[in-house]
């Protein structure tokens, strides 16, 4: 299995790893028995990403894309996040191995989740 | 950086005093041992040599030996010999759930040509119980095929057991020796085997060659058609190097067996103990007792496996996971699947064998970094985040 340095590099040192205390967006997907389970945790203020941090339990090409995809989505817009494709991710980390593109796949949908979430506590604020 | 081989389930390296004895023969002994002349014949005895070898450390006669590309030829020959020359409409196969892809793949292969296959389930070490065996056995049955060992979580299976049951029943026995050699008595007679393969790059000899035990008036079909090596079972010139080397590490399983298993099991064990000191929630694949003495399998609770094997391989340490996702699919091994591993471990898992040539330092400095590695992965992993509420 051959990995860019790029993967390597968030692999080994994972950015924003943790969960965050006073997040208002937070997806959860993936399960245990699959292999791959992600959690995203995002703080938005006016519509804006401002602090994006992740917990992932998964291979190598799935905590490098979950490390990326949380540099990439800080200081995002909402409308922005919502495109976050895993394309992009998998691009940015300079390629993944044809079998681990599914591994980033999970990053696309732990984000829609998160900001799904955030959509919903939206409107029960408002209710 | 230190680089620390614990992968020895995959290949081992070929010894010196094998490559010197291959060197020898490449230098000297040009000739094809099927030719009539001084140099043909001068090979030839040096092929007889290692058959003579071989034979000897099994309990075998010489000429039960043949020669092959290595254990998957010698496990697909066996399953489709056999059943070629039973001539049988549906025949049947039993085997076991946790086999080697050499017999499953070519059992899928056979069911696709009318056979059919019985895979028998294996309770929580991976150990096929034999009286399962018995109960499967139908006037179809042509061959029964359970491995000596497993080569993932080192298993050793009651084969003696089974062989009686094969033999009472009439039925041809096979078994997968390729782990189990030089790590378990092998002895043809004791086993009650009919068939048995062997490798010789997990014995330290050179990769592409092995061989297949066939005792006596088995029946079986030929598998290489053209001249007449090999009884004209197994066409081809010899491969001479190959089975010189063959021979020599066999030669040195003779002498000194008994010692690496001593040290197999000592490093093992002290591996184990510091793994189990090191890092909570680790659990053992396989049987405790009945279990390769250089194999240790372990699933490591909410990290997975690759991750694992990336972040030591970083480190200089090369281990097996049985757990890689890939190709859209995050299934563990069959192997794994087989023996029902929780979802929080299964994933987890690594296979670490040692050899000849693991030392102490090789293990605590292994020990030490598998702690710091789970360390890190856990401080990221959901799954142990929610384990510690
Ligand atoms: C149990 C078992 N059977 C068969 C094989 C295949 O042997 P070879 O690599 O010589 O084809 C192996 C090794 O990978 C093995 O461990
Ligand atoms: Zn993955």
């Amino acid at each position: 299995m051959e990995y860019t340095n790029k993967v390597l590099d968030h692999f080994r040192n994972p950015r924003n790893v943790g969960e965050l205390e006073d997040a208002n967006a937070v997806g959860k997907v993936g399960s245990p028995s699959c292999g791959d389970k992600m959690e995203m945790y995002l703080k938005i203020e006016e519509g804006i990403i401002k602090e994006a941090k992740f917990m992932t339990f998964g291979c190598a090409a799935a905590i490098s894309s979950s490390s990326v995809a949380t540099e990439l989505l800080k200081g995002m817009r909402v409308e922005e996040a919502l495109q976050l494709t895993n394309q992009r991710v998998v691009e940015e980390l300079g390629g993944l191995p044809e079998a681990k593109i599914h591994c980033s796949v999970m990053v696309e949908e732990a984000v829609q989740a998160a900001l799904e979430d955030y959509e919903q506590r939206k409107k029960q604020e408002i209710i | 950086m230190r680089e620390v081989y614990l992968d020895y389930a995959a290949t081992a390296p070929v010894e010196q005093r094998v490559l010197h004895k291959m060197n020898e023969a490449f230098e000297h002994v040009y000739g094809n041992p099927s030719s009539m002349h001084l140099i043909g014949r001068k090979a030839k005895g040096y092929v007889e040599a290692a058959r003579e070898s071989i034979a000897a450390y099994i309990g075998a006669d010489p000429k039960e030996i043949y020669f092959t590309s290595g254990g998957t030829e010698s496990d697909n020959w066996a399953l489709k010999g056999v059943v070629e020359a039973a001539k049988q409409k549906n025949a049947h196969i039993i085997t076991s759930a946790i086999e080697h892809h050499a017999i499953l793949h070519t059992c899928a292969y056979l069911e696709e040509r009318g056979c059919r296959v019985t895979r028998l389930s294996v309770d929580a070490n991976g150990s096929v119980n034999p009286q399962e065996v018995e109960k499967a056995i139908c006037p179809d049955t042509v061959l029964i095929s359970i491995m000596t060992a497993n080569n993932e979580i080192g298993t050793i299976l009651p084969v003696a057991e089974i062989g009686r049951i094969a033999k009472k029943h009439n039925i041809l026995f096979h078994s997968d020796a390729v782990q189990a050699l030089g790590s378990v008595k092998i002895d043809v007679n004791e086993m009650n085997v009919d068939l048995l393969s062997f490798s010789a790059h997990k014995i330290y000899g050179p990769k592409g060659i092995g061989a297949m035990y066939i005792r006596k008036g088995t029946p079986i079909a030929n598998f290489m058609h053209g001249g007449a090596q090999e009884l004209s079972k197994r066409a081809g010139t010899h491969n001479v190097t190959g089975i010189v080397g063959f021979g020599e590490a066999v030669e040195m399983l003779r002498e000194n067996d008994a010692k690496y298993v001593a040290h197999y099991n000592q490093i093992r064990t002290d591996l184990y103990r510091q793994i189990q000191e090191n890092v909570e929630d680790v659990l053992l694949n396989g049987d405790e007792e009945n279990r390769l003495p250089n194999n240790l399998n372990i699933s490591i609770g909410y990290v997975e496996g690759e991750a694992l094997l990336i972040s030591l391989d970083m480190e200089g340490i090369c281990v097996s996971t049985g757990s890689a996702c890939s190709s859209g699919s995050m299934a563990p091994s069959h192997v794994l699947g087989a023996l029902g591993v929780e979802d929080e471990f299964i994933h987890g898992t690594l296979r670490l064998t040692v050899g000849r040539y693991t030392t102490k330092e090789d293990i605590d400095y292994t020990a030490k970094k598998i702690k710091e590695v789970v360390d890190r992965l856990r401080a990221m992993s959901p799954l142990y985040k929610d384990r510690r509420k």
